[in-house]
């Protein structure tokens, strides 16, 4: 792992003198910065080693981005027969009724339901909205905006990608296993996921998510640490840490975030599948047995899990949404043509976030039985993690107030994350006040608040990040009227999918019910119809994004040819090639600026390059704000 | 923040290069030291965990006449005495041989000591000594590694303990909830030592061909932070499993 | 370039309007009681939970209409029409960010305080009624089964009444229950009285609730318990007087003895 590394100097305009190595001054480098490697190591021409098992940041975010999105599709057909089933009870399903439920009449056995919305909560968050955000933009990203040729250590880098695998065999297996899919919900409490005989699903396909689990969670760790030391070490020279794009801030403090709450996550997983496998007591109580089976000796505390899952899973849905603000905020200024607003205190408040986020866990247990008079304080420091959003929330009103905006792709979906996050993060308020959350628990007003910021925030976020980068990624333009048709319907349908959610939970539809018409409080044709209507809505967005993947893959290899800079864009990324060459830089650029000078006065153009100088003209910079 | 920027400035100040802070560490040293904060959050979930469900644990959980969880409520009239965990010393229900650990203990931190020795001898330059206490490490190593694979033979299979600790005579990760803790504890610490003492052989090994030198022996030193790690996270789990 | 800003609203608009309209409809507004008049909460603690629901519905929809309407007209107003205006040129204001941290944080904090005394009241165990339990209700899967103390008081003697699915209380009488779970979690939800705990294996949780309104009610378990989680429901009967929940108590303990003769076994239920 120790990194061979010469120091060597670089001339006054930017542009090293690349044929010497190590003369004159010896650490020349910037904001923190070690040193570089300025040997540009050839490139692998073994098509297996370039890339499949690639050490280039750029190939493995890649590797990372087609994984996302192939699971996204199964997590989203997932979903799609949660809805049929929830609109249609116990109707035949197309294709799986065929193929899986033949003998019960085509009627699919109440356990299928529940592994369908396990796994589709499982897929998108551990293998959809965390890999995207965190394994495919972070890696491609954080690199390139910080003027580095690779990460720290490319081959942890590889070998974080390749932990994936063995976890989606894992997944794979928990599909195939005996008694079907895990089924225990993607929060997996015992003392119905710790038992063997409690559920069909509970036989071995939860063990096959633990596993799987286990290994996502090695993959998250190595990239947290890789993706932290490549920040604080190798930026450009002059790359301040105040003069990071706010992607990159985000990427770091969800790299913090994850090192610090994964491996309480990996202790409660092993202890969990330890409980299964070895049968030690964790999370059984004295003397416990579930469904005829002998009792265990037990003696421990079913809600000790609750407190391990939600002390990780809490920051968990931060981790899914930090790395999201990051890349609108860069969007939104980008196209606003403005500086961010406020770009220090949008780095203040991602760090109140953070912090804040490791001592709210408890909100998830306001009912569980948790000692009330601790989830009053959850309830509070729950609150006041509203602050730094609403400082986010309104320093993006502010970025745009005044700007010259253009709403292409990015910019639309970017605009989108934030009208719904508004939505979710308000929602948020409703289940953080414990008495109304004593109604609205488990109901869906909080698959609602689930969706409004996880596809309204992660899921916009990604969209506009994937219009954005993708003529860096690929050197190819996405197709601009279908990517703006693409967020049209998706915006349309996602409101109508999830916002009459808000309406049934609060009128007490519980959630993760196979068939709500067994209330009578439910059965009425208020409540059937809407769960209709959300999921014709639901199945036409999953039929809009069949949009999405034919304009990526069709710009993959017949869209416009990119420039290196379409966007006239300011950070780093757009200074170099689209597609960057192998080792990002010819040489390592110089940083003059902030990210975020766009429309400086006394300027012909509207932007100005991190690795431009600032016009004399210009005037000084705002110390405080920037 | 400095602001190189935040003064007008024009093209000829930018011509020197920005300023620039000398890192005070390496990269990699950065990372093991984020990579052992990841290890503290683990040993901290374990840990927490213990204390909580030690803290939890019913007062009439353990006994020294009934097998863990089954003390029945009229024990007073049978002349049991209950315990809410497994005393220390006592053999009715604790089946843990806390000296031949202490001894253990000692081991262990003796091999801190050498690894100590180890990086001071290449830092000086003297790539001799540095086999050498790379060698004695090993050995200190693995004979805790021994003495634990030992300890855990002897509960496993070898003895057989009164019913105060175990239904079955032997005690294994389900027979109580000190057993689940106690193996999983312990068990990951091992996993760590044994990780630890394969890295050092592959220390030891390259030393053996001269591969250190005054200037260079980055690993030595990384592999050093690792094991004071796994040896003061020992220290804690013994306290807290063996002697409190 | 400017009209998508339309799209953003229409959004909005849609989101108000909705809530807007749930207030009129039995079928979309938090559940009513067995009268049908769904606005008037039949619960103390119902009478709370919706005044602050409607209290935090209010100030959310401020936030949220004058965060829409801003994004909107930002969106409308500042979006690039061709013209060769320039994008104005700043860096942010500190007194901007002092005004939107102290109002959001007053705001927060007085959600926060303002509603800890129903939380109290609903959930300190120093708050529970002091009358004597209910019953004792057992979440199993897939049922609820409750233990009423029967004629001598003392739960978990051999005249307790033993059912499955079905409690009864009195109309306007504090009700007090013990909540176990003899396998998994599971959670005894009354969503007309909105009363949730989760039953926990391990934990007895006292739960109490009242209504003022009697009729027939439904218990939800509203914690994922397996796969027939779905239909674990049971009945709730709210007498309109002591002397009818008496009545029918008398009638039930007969009607199990009758059954224990049949069936010459013992006692069900834990
Ligand atoms: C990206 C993911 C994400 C994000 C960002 C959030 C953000 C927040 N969440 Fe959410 N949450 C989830 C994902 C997320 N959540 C998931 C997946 C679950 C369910 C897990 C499960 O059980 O399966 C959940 C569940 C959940 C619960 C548990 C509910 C229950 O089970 O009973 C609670 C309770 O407090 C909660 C609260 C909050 C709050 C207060 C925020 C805040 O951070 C929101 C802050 C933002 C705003 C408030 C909006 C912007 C601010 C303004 C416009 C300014 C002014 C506002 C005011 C003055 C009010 N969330
Ligand atoms: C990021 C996270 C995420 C996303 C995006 C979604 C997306 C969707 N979710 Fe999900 N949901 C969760 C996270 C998410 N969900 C979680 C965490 C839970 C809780 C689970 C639990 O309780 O344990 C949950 C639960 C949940 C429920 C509640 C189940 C229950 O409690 O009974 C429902 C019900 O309607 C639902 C519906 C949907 C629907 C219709 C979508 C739709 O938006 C899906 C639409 C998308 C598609 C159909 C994909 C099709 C794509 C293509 C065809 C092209 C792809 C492109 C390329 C190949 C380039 N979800
Ligand atoms: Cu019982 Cu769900
Ligand atoms: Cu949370």
């Amino acid at each position: 792992m120790s990194t061979e590394m010469d120091t060597k100097s670089h001339d006054s305009h930017g542009i090293s003198s690349s044929s010497t190595n190590g003369h004159g001054h010896g650490h020349d480098h910037g904001g923190g910065g070690h040193g570089h490697d300025d040997h540009i190591h050839a490139e692998p021409t073994n098509p297996l080693f370039k890339y499949v098992f690639s050490t280039d940041h750029k190939i493995i975010g890649i590797q990372f981005l087609f994984s996302g999105l192939i699971f996204f599709v199964l997590g989203g057909l997932l979903a799609l027969a949660v809805r049929w089933q929830l609109a249609w009870p116990w109707s035949p399903m197309p294709i799986l009724s065929k193929a899986l439920w033949a003998e019960q009449g085509f009627r699919m056995p109440p356990e299928y339901y529940n592994k369908l919305f396990t796994m589709h909560g499982t897929v998108m968050i551990f293998y959809v909205i965390i890999p995207l955000l965190t394994g495919a933009f972070g890696n491609f990203l954080i690199p390139l905006m910080i003027g580095a040729r690779d990460m720290a250590f490319p081959k942890l880098n590889m070998y974080s990608y390749w932990c994936m695998p063995p976890s989606f065999v894992a997944l794979a297996m928990s599909f195939m296993a005996d008694g079907g899919s895990a089924e225990a919900g993607w929060t997996s409490y015992p003392t119905l996921a710790n038992s063997l005989w409690s559920t069909p699903g509970s036989l071995s396909g939860q063990t096959w998510w633990l596993v799987a689990l286990l290994f996502a969670g090695v993959s998250s760790l190595m990239g947290s640490i890789n993706y932290m030391t490549t920040i604080i070490m190798l930026r450009a020279p002059g790359m301040k840490m105040f003069r990071l794009p706010m992607t990159i801030w985000a990427m770091f403090i969800t790299a913090t975030l994850q090192a610090f709450a994964l491996p309480v996550l990996t202790a409660a997983l092993i202890m969990q599948l330890l409980d299964r496998t070895v049968g030690t007591n964790f999370f059984s109580p004295a003397g416990w047995s579930v469904a005829n089976a002998p009792a265990v000796v037990g003696g421990g505390q079913t809600l000790l899990w609750q407190h391990l899952f939600w002390f990780y899973s809490h920051p968990a849905v931060y981790i899914m949404i930090l790395p999201g603000m990051g890349i609108v905020s860069d969007i939104i200024a980008t196209f606003s043509r403005k500086p961010l607003f406020g770009y220090k205190p949008m780095v203040f408040a991602i760090a109140g976030i953070a912090g804040l986020g490791f001592i709210v866990w408890g909100h998830h247990m306001f009912q569980s039985g948790m000692n009330p008079a601790l989830g009053a304080t959850f309830m509070l420091s729950t609150m006041m993690i509203a602050l730094p959003s609403a400082i986010k929330v309104f320093n993006w009103l502010g970025t745009m107030w005044g700007g010259k905006i253009t709403f292409n792709s990015a910019m639309l979906n970017a605009t989108a994350f934030v009208a719904m996050f508004i939505i979710g993060g308000l929602s948020g308020i409703f289940m953080a006040a414990t008495p109304i959350d004593m109604h609205i628990h488990d109901t869906y007003f909080i698959v609602a608040h689930i969706h409004y910021v996880l596809f309204g925030g992660s899921t916009f976020a990604i969209f506009a990040g994937i219009y954005f980068w993708f003529p860096k990624m690929f050197g190819r333009m996405m197709n601009e009227p279908l990517g703006k048709l693409h967020f049209f319907l998706t915006f349309i349908f996602f409101n109508g999918t999830f916002f009459l959610m808000h309406i049934i939970g609060m009128h007490g539809h519980p959630r993760r019910i196979a068939d709500p018409t067994v209330y009578a409080y439910l059965q009425g044709a208020g409540i059937t119809g809407m769960n209709q209507f959300m999921t014709i809505n639901a199945l036409l967005l999953g039929a809009t994004q069949i949009l999405f993947a034919a304009n990526f893959f069709w710009s993959i290899f017949a869209g416009k040819r990119a420039g290196a800079n379409p966007w006239n864009s300011n950070s780093l990324e757009w200074a170099t090639d689209s597609p960057p060459p192998y080792y990002n830089f010819a040489t390592i650029p110089h940083v003059y600026n902030a990210p975020y000078e766009y429309s400086v006065p006394g300027m012909e153009k509207d932007f100005l390059l991190q690795t431009e100088p600032r016009p004399a003209a210009a005037g000084p910079l705002d110390p405080v704000m920037s | 923040m400095s602001h190189a920027a935040a003064v007008p400035v024009d093209r000829g100040t930018l011509t020197t290069p920005p300023k620039v802070e000398t890192a005070p560490v390496t990269p990699g040293k950065l990372a093991m030291w984020l990579f052992l904060a990841t290890e503290i959050m683990f040993f901290t979930g374990l840990i927490g965990t213990y204390v909580v469900l030690r803290a939890g644990s019913p007062a009439t959980a353990y006994s020294d006449k009934f097998s863990p969880g089954t003390v029945p409520s009229d024990w007073a009239d049978q002349g049991a005495k209950i315990y809410n965990w497994p005393l220390p010393y006592d053999s009715a229900t604790n089946p843990l041989s806390i000296d031949l650990t202490a001894a253990n203990t000692f081991i262990l931190i003796c091999s801190s000591v050498s690894m100590v020795l180890a990086l001071a001898a290449i830092q000086r330059g003297d790539r001799k000594k540095l086999t050498m206490w790379l060698g004695v490490t090993v050995i200190f190593g693995s004979i805790f590694l021994g003495v634990q694979v030992y300890e855990y033979y002897q509960l496993l299979f070898g003895h057989h303990y009164p019913i105060g600790i175990s239904r079955s005579g032997h005690f294994t990760p389900d027979v109580s909830l000190f057993a689940s803790c106690f193996f999983t504890m312990t068990g990951f610490h091992g996993a760590h030592v044994a990780g630890g003492v394969v890295m050092l052989i592959c220390l030891f090994l390259s030393s053996l061909f001269g591969v250190y030198t005054k200037e260079r022996h980055g690993a030595v030193e990384l592999v050093g932070l690792y094991w004071h790690f796994v040896d003061l996270v020992w220290i804690i789990l013994f306290t807290v499993v063996y002697l409190i | 370039m400017r009209y998508w800003s339309f799209l953003f609203a229409l959004a909005a608009v849609f989101s108000v309007a909705v809530f807007a309209y749930s207030y009129f409809d039995p079928e979309w507004w938090l559940p009513g009681g067995p009268s049908g008049d769904f606005r008037h909460p039949v619960s103390t603690a119902g009478r709370e939970i919706d005044s602050l629901f409607s209290i935090v519905l209010w100030i959310t929809g401020i936030v949220f209409i004058g965060t829409q309407v801003v994004l909107v007209w930002a969106a409308y107003r500042y979006s690039d029409s061709g013209d060769a205006r320039k994008a104005t040129y700043f860096h942010g204001s500190q007194r901007l960010e002092v005004i939107w941290t102290i109002i959001p944080a007053a705001i927060l904090v007085f959600i926060a305080l303002y509603q800890m005394g129903t939380w109290a009241s609903v959930k300190f165990k120093s708050e529970a009624p002091k009358v004597l339990p209910l019953a004792k209700v057992t979440g199993r899967q897939f049922q609820w089964v409750i233990r009423y103390p029967g004629n001598d008081t003392k739960l978990n003697t051999s005249d307790d009444l033993v059912l499955v699915n079905d409690l009864h209380f009195v109309k306007d009488k504090p009700a007090l229950i013990h909540l176990e779970s003899g396998d998994v979690l599971h959670s005894f939800f009354l969503p007309q009285l909105r009363i949730k705990q989760d039953a926990v294996p391990g934990l007895t949780i006292p739960v109490w609730f009242d209504t003022d309104q009697a009729g027939k009610y439904e218990l939800v378990c509203a914690e994922l318990c397996g796969w027939g989680h779905y239909k674990m429901r049971g009945n709730v009967t709210v007498h309109g007087s002591q002397a009818e929940f008496d009545a029918w108590m008398q009638s039930a303990l007969q009607e199990q003895a009758r059954d224990q003769v049949a069936l010459a076994g013992g006692v069900q239920g834990r």
